[in-house]
C-alpha cells in the first residue's frame, strides 16, 4: 500500500496518480455543474429535488478528490476547482457539452433525453472505476472509493429508472432517447479513457486498464439492453477529442467562465 | 483537565441541523474524540459527502463545546470518509427519535436487488410506496403511505455491501 507520506519515494507513481485524480475530480466537477444547470428546469418537481441532490453529492465527491490533490501538494483545492484553465483540465469532453441550446438564464432549451443518457452512462462508468479503485494500491483513494461507491448505488438506481422507462415508451420518447444515445456513444469512449499514464497506473496497481474498464462497461450495458429489449447498440467512440490529454471544446471555456465568476471576484474570500 | 467523556457528553447537545430531535452522536456520526491537554479533536463521519449541512455541524460542534466546557484552547473538527458511515451506526434511541420527527428510520435489511421497504412512521402501515429516492437531502427519500394518505420521509439504508 502507498500512502501520501511515501509518495515522494516514487515520482513515476506520483505523476500517474496525480493525472488520474485530476481526471476523476474534473469529471465529477463538470458533470455536477451541468447537472446543477437543470435546477428549476427538470421535468417535474420531484426530479428537480432528486437531480439537484445528486449533483450536490457529485460535487461533494469532486471536493474530496481536489482535497486529496491538495494534500499531495498540488495546491489549494478551491483554486484547483475554479482557477485552472480549460487546457489544464482532464475531464472527458462528453461531460462538458452544453445541456442544449440557450443558457440557464435565457431560453434554456435543454434536452432531457441527453441528460438522462449522459448521466446514466457516466454513472455506470464511474461505478465501474470506483469498484476497481477499491483495490487501489493508493490507500486514501481506495478508502475514498468505498465511500463514493456506497452513495453511487443510489445515483445509478435513479438514472437507470429514467433510462429504461424513457427508452421503452414508443414515439417521441424513444426517438429522442435513441438520438441522445447515438450522440453519447460518439464520445463515451473518452469517459472510459485513462490518458497518457495508463501503463504506469496499471503497473503500480493504482487501477485496472482501459480495455478492462471498457469491457466491464459494455458487458453491464449489454445485459441491460437485452433484459429490457432496448433498441440500441453499444459502439464506443471518441470523435470530439481526448479530454484526458487536455483537449476540450468551447463549451468548457464558457462553463468555466460562468462557474468561476464569483470565485474570481475575490479568490481569497472564505465562503 | 478535560476528559474525552465530558466532550462526548456535550456532543449529545449537537443536533442534526434539519432534524432537531436527533443528536450527531445518535446518528452515529461521531467516530472519535481525543483530548490533548486543552486541544480537542473531534472526528466525524459524514452520512453523504455532498451533505450541505457539514459546515453547519462543524460550527455547531465548536460553539457547543466552547460553551459547555471550560478551558478549551483549540477545537479541531475533522470529517473522515474512512471508515465509511453506514446506517447501522444509528443508535436505537436515534431510530426512535427519527421516527418521532416523522422520518422513518433506515431499514436494517436490503434485498439482493438493493430494494428496501419501510413502514409509515405515523400510522405504522406497511402499505407504502416510494415516491422519490432522493428527498430534500441525499440521505433521505420521500415515500407515500396509502393507508393514512401522508407523504413521509425515510432515511436511506447505506451499507458497504
Amino acid at each position: 500500500m502507498m500512502t501520501i507520506e511515501e509518495l515522494h519515494t516514487n515520482p513515476a507513481y506520483q505523476d500517474a496518480l496525480v493525472d488520474l485524480l485530476y481526471q476523476l475530480a474534473d469529471d465529477d466537477f463538470i458533470v455536477a455543474y451541468r447537472g446543477s444547470e437543470w435546477l428549476g428546469l427538470a421535468p417535474h418537481i420531484e426530479e428537480d429535488v432528486a437531480f439537484s441532490s445528486i449533483s450536490q453529492d457529485t460535487m461533494g465527491h469532486a471536493t474530496m478528490l481536489y482535497e486529496l490533490l491538495e494534500s499531495i501538494g498540488e495546491g489549494d483545492a478551491n483554486a484547483l476547482a475554479h482557477a485552472r484553465k480549460a487546457d489544464e483540465r482532464k475531464n472527458a469532453i462528453l461531460l462538458e457539452m452544453v445541456n442544449g441550446s440557450g443558457t440557464y438564464l435565457q431560453e434554456p432549451k435543454y434536452d432531457w433525453a441527453f441528460a438522462v443518457v449522459r448521466h446514466y452512462c457516466y454513472t455506470l462508468a464511474k461505478t465501474i472505476k470506483m469498484k476497481s479503485l477499491q483495490q487501489s494500491s493508493f490507500e486514501p483513494l481506495a478508502q475514498l472509493a468505498v465511500k463514493i461507491n456506497m452513495e453511487l448505488h443510489y445515483h445509478l438506481l435513479h438514472w437507470k429508472t429514467w433510462f429504461t422507462q424513457l427508452m421503452k415508451i414508443p414515439g417521441e420518447s424513444q426517438e429522442r432517447m435513441v438520438a441522445a444515445w447515438d450522440r453519447v456513444m460518439k464520445d463515451m469512449k473518452g469517459v472510459l479513457a485513462l490518458g497518457s499514464y495508463e501503463e504506469d497506473l496499471v503497473k503500480y496497481n493504482v487501477m485496472t486498464n482501459e480495455t478492462q474498464l471498457m469491457h466491464s462497461w459494455m458487458q453491464e450495458m449489454q445485459s441491460l439492453i437485452s433484459n429490457y429489449h432496448l433498441p440500441i447498440e453499444v459502439r464506443l467512440k471518441m470523435n470530439s477529442g481526448n479530454g484526458r490529454l487536455g483537449e476540450h471544446s468551447k463549451d468548457l471555456e464558457d462553463a468555466l467562465n460562468t462557474l468561476s465568476s464569483v470565485y474570481r471576484i475575490d479568490p481569497t474570500a472564505a465562503w | 483537565m478535560i476528559h474525552a467523556k465530558q466532550v462526548e457528553e456535550a456532543l449529545h447537545q449537537v443536533k442534526d441541523p434539519e432534524i432537531d430531535t436527533v443528536s450527531i452522536v445518535d446518528l452515529g456520526m461521531v467516530e472519535n474524540v481525543t483530548v490533548d491537554h486543552a486541544h480537542i479533536i473531534v472526528k466525524l463521519l459524514p452520512t453523504f459527502m455532498g451533505c450541505p449541512a457539514l459546515e453547519i455541524i462543524k460550527n455547531n460542534v465548536e460553539a457547543t463545546l466552547t460553551q459547555s466546557i471550560k478551558g478549551i484552547e483549540k477545537i479541531s473538527v475533522q470529517f473522515l470518509y474512512s471508515p465509511p458511515w453506514t446506517s447501522s451506526r444509528i443508535t436505537e434511541r436515534g431510530m426512535k427519535q427519527l421516527k418521532a420527527f416523522g422520518i422513518a428510520p433506515p431499514p436494517k435489511q436490503m434485498d439482493a436487488t438493493g430494494e428496501w421497504h419501510v413502514d409509515c412512521p405515523y400510522c405504522q402501515s406497511t402499505y407504502t410506496t416510494m415516491d422519490n429516492l432522493f428527498g430534500p437531502t441525499a440521505c433521505r427519500s420521500i415515500l407515500y403511505c396509502h393507508t393514512c394518505k401522508n407523504p413521509f420521509e425515510a432515511m436511506k439504508p447505506v451499507s458497504t455491501i
